[in-house]
């Protein structure tokens, strides 16, 4: 597929002079054209982002669509590229809305300077939320289009056709007008009253077609621009220092020996001390030269413990979900279980470290920076420097992968301060070590279930417990009469992670899962039927029961009670709109305790797909990823201090693990509307993999990473 | 001190007056603008930053400057030749084999090393050969595919 996307990045890295870009000057960096402004919100279900983050868009149309003279169509959006495909399908749903060819499509994606706000790219919500308003203007565009063809044509709206950006007479195709031609180069000011309504799914012809990566070339060859790649003349490095816990204060700091150093300048803005040189490596060896004081870390938790600290942390309980009455559902059930599932801190590990390039030019700032929310760091650097919002403009490069991780970005308000103390363009690039120390954990947790099952096998009790993450993907999904789900967390202000924790890959539903679905599974076992039965016995949820038994049937899965030798294991949930289950089958080294993914299956209703390519290749990469935090990925702490830094320590997934067939099934809903897909897979992982585990051996293992250890230790209960 | 330092690089006889002890990575994306090769982790343990020396496929995180003198070095930028993109590079655009696309040069170098050693890789030694480059966006089973097609097509072409 040909695509002006190097260009356009090109454009984006060597602008000019960036500097000038205002809202009105855009038009004429863009040569005019049709604009339309299309509006967007970010609703209820996102993370508790500061206030600054959501902020207010006009309820006008408020994205940008340009088409040129040439008929090229620029769309400008505040979505960002980490890797999840929006460069892609996010031009499928243009093009057919406008009826143009999808090579005629520029993304210009994550400028504040020149793109529709947008809060930022996570949640799952590009296709689910944000398509729905670019489909909108898009559809409004061509409805002007047509109106004006019509008027230059003197042909009457219902004689017209559209085939590629070309209005024509359907009796008579020669008389035509394209809408390069139409716009030429002027800015339309031409609203419709009525607002066009967007295509159905049969009218499609990119919606719904497997595409390759858009930017796929740019990346093999490694022309794509990330953050750290930027360069502009006179650029330093910043190396910025760390203090040895998350949980102490500088007292003071000798960087005397740094100084001595040639072409060194040392920058202090309160704690902030940064050693700059040209030369990354050179600024690193002066950074190791400088003596700093610190209080003492008195904090008694680390990796061990922090189990027990949640348990006993101060917390008030808030009621999620209540069904019933749970008193009545113990005394309706034969059997009552009790489990606790515990989950360590995990980092989000982008191979790309975080990395910002700030320039200033008097009042205003220009930062290149690897940011899920570009629109967020520059609110963010507005705040904080106390400066206007248009001052400061954010230009986000593709992202090295995300997963949460960026909608932090620390490194940008770094490099922006040390930038205007130091008078040159500052590159902040984290090394892996800060990476992982500067992360934004994935929360460790608890999570307690108390349930009740009847001789019949109806789950009638139901009695859920999260400690300290959140409660998304605690939902109950069976169909349970007596249930509760109670969410404990501190509201005095005071955080109770010794370290900082913040969104990972469908934030909380990770750990949720592991708990619900291997608690169902040890109910299951323990009334001797088979886990997947059991399961659709006590579903009552269509959508839920479909996935389960298209996941069944891929799999080509026959019942058996647990556990059978089989090592297969499933686990269900709904993430991000998407109604999901996972099938997996490992097997498990009984002298070892080591577990080898084999297959995996993925099931997925989240109504219309877009691209299916692009959704297979988001469930390998969750089943993939989600090997890792079920298995390997665990962060060592003391206190405030982060002692796995870098990827010796820190286990990811590696080619060896990755199962040899991952398949995907997308239920047909083409006439609904489209969900997430970035995220839904990945909740299962934790349970499927834990219930396979049991399946394989007998051991239940209710700790994760579910380590050769953990699962060595569950191995030697089973024979007792 | 530094010191002049010549090398081929990417078919081209190079030289570099330069402290000799700085890392080769940081010395290509700094000094030469090659940025197609990653920092990943600066001790050698994810790949992102593999290139090839004398044909074999190296971290360059892992070397200093002066390891190069006189020896053969191709990035990421090039491999191709002429804008053809070498079957490695077709293969992991087919298959669809990356996400972010961060860890893909590394990807792509050290799967090119891996083939130009073993020209018809089995999948057992293809995941053994490429089991230190990791990517976290989980594009593996892709990449495998990827290279397996690639040392086809590779096969063909001689």
């Amino acid at each position: 597929m040909k695509r002006n996307i190097k260009e356009q990045r090109r454009r984006l890295a060597t602008t000019k002079n960036p500097f000038e870009v205002k809202r009105r000057d855009f038009f004429k960096l863009l040569g005019g054209g049709v604009v339309v402004y299309m509006s967007t919100h970010n609703p209820s279900e996102l993370m508790a982002l500061p206030l600054a983050q959501r902020r207010e868009v006009p309820k006008d149309y408020n994205a940008f669509l340009t088409i040129k003279e040439d008929g090229e169509v620029i769309c400008h959006v505040g979505k960002i590229e980490m890797g999840q495909g929006p460069i892609t399908s996010l031009p499928q749903q243009v093009a057919d809305e406008l009826d143009v060819p999808i090579e005629s499509i520029t993304m210009v994606m994550g400028d504040t300077g020149i793109c529709s706000y947008d809060a930022g790219t996570w949640g799952s919500l590009t296709t689910r939320e944000y398509s729905h308003y670019l489909r909108d203007a898009c559809a409004e565009a061509r409805a002007v289009l047509i109106e004006m063809a019509s008027e230059y044509l003197d042909i009457s709206n219902e004689n017209l056709k559209i085939k590629d950006g070309v209005v024509f007479d359907s009796s008579n195709p020669d008389k035509k007008v394209s809408y390069g031609w139409l716009t030429k180069g002027e800015r339309l000011e031409r609203y419709m009253d009525e607002k066009p309504s967007v295509k159905d799914h049969t009218q499609f012809n990119y919606v719904g077609q497997s595409m390759l990566h858009a930017d796929a070339r740019l990346k093999v060859t490694g022309e794509a621009v990330y953050t750290a790649d930027v360069k502009m003349p006179g650029q330093v490095y910043a190396k910025v220092l760390r203090p040895p816990s998350h949980l102490v204060q500088l007292i003071s700091v000798d960087y005397s020996e740094a100084e001595k150093i040639e072409g060194i300048q040392v920058v202090r803005d309160g704690d902030l001390v940064a050693v700059l040189h040209e030369l990354p490596e050179v600024a690193e060896r002066a950074l190791a030269t400088v003596k700093a004081e610190y209080t003492a870390d008195e904090k008694q938790v680390d990796d061990k413990s922090v189990f027990e600290y949640l348990l006993n942390a101060p917390a008030k309980s808030r009621e999620v979900e209540s069904l019933g009455n749970l008193e009545e559902g113990e005394n309706q059930a034969e059997l009552i279980i009790e489990s606790e599932f515990h989950d360590g801190y995990k980092a989000h590990a982008p191979i790309e470290p975080h990395a910002a390039l700030a320039q200033w030019n008097g009042d205003k700032v220009i930062v290149w920076g690897s940011c899920q929310s570009p629109f967020g760091a520059q609110d963010q650097i507005a705040r904080e420097l106390e400066m206007e919002l248009e001052n400061v403009r954010i230009i986000t490069p593709f992202l090295g992968g995300g997963f949460g991780g960026k909608i932090y970005h620390p490194q940008v308000i770094e490099a922006v301060r040390i930038a205007r103390i130091a008078q040159k363009p500052v590159m902040v690039t984290y090394t892996r070590e800060e990476e992982f120390y500067m992360d934004f954990f994935r929360n460790a947790t608890v999570v307690k279930i108390k349930s009740g099952v009847t001789k019949e096998g109806k789950i009638v009790l139901w009695d859920f417990h999260q400690y300290h993450a959140g409660p998304r993907g605690s939902d109950t999904i069976y169909n349970v009469p007596h249930a509760k789900i109670t969410q404990y967390s501190n509201q005095s202000g005071s955080p109770v992670h010794p370290l900082p924790v913040g969104a990972w890959r469908a934030p909380h539903a990770n750990s949720n899962t592991f708990a619900r679905e291997s608690h169902v599974d040890i109910m299951a076992a323990k009334i001797g039927v088979d886990p997947v039965q059991f399961r659709l016995d006590n579903l009552s949820d269509q959508k839920m029961i479909h996935v389960v038994e298209a996941l069944r049937d891929k799999f080509d899965y026959t019942p058996a009670q647990g556990p059978s030798g089989r090592g297969i294991g499933m686990a269900l949930g709904t993430d991000a709109g998407t109604w999901v289950a996972v099938m997996i089958e490992v097997k498990v080294d009984n002298k070892t305790g080591e577990v080898q993914p084999i297959r995996a299956v993925v099931s997925q209703d989240m109504g219309m797909c877009v691209n299916p390519q692009g959704t297979i290749i988001q469930a390998e990469g969750c089943v993939t990823m989600g090997m890792g935090y079920a298995l390997s990925e665990d962060i060592e702490f003391k206190g405030g201090d982060v002692i796995s830094r870098n990827f010796d320590t820190y286990q990811l997934p590696l080619f060896s693990w990755v199962p040899e067939v991952i398949d995907t099934v997308i239920l047909d809903r083409q006439d609904q509307p489209p969900q997430g897909a970035g995220e839904p897979a990945i909740i299962c992982m934790g349970g499927a993999i834990a219930n396979a585990i049991f399946d394989a051996c007998g051991a239940r293992v209710y700790q994760m990473p579910m380590t050769p250890k953990r699962v060595l230790e569950g191995i030697k209960k089973v024979g007792k | 001190m530094d010191k002049l330092i010549q090398f081929n690089l990417n078919g081209k006889e190079t030289e570099i007056t330069i402290d000799p002890t700085l890392t080769l990575m940081w010395v290509l994306r700094d000094q030469f603008g090659l940025t197609g090769t990653k920092y990943g982790c600066g001790i050698g343990v994810c790949g992102a930053c593999t290139i090839l020396l004398d044909n074999e496929a190296i971290r360059s995180c892992m070397l200093q400057v002066s390891d190069v003198a006189n020896r053969k070095i191709v990035t990421i930028e090039g491999l191709s030749s002429n804008g053809e993109l070498h079957p490695v590079q077709k293969a992991f655009m087919e298959k669809d084999a990356l996400q972010c696309g961060y860890c893909t040069p590394g990807m792509i170098m050290n799967a090119t090393g891996l083939l130009l050693s073993n020209p018809e890789p089995t999948r057992e030694e293809i995941i053994y050969g490429m089991e230190d480059n990791l990517c976290r966006c989980g594009a593996h089973i892709r990449i495998i595919e990827a290279i397996q097609a690639a040392g086809l097509e590779m096969k063909k072409a001689k």
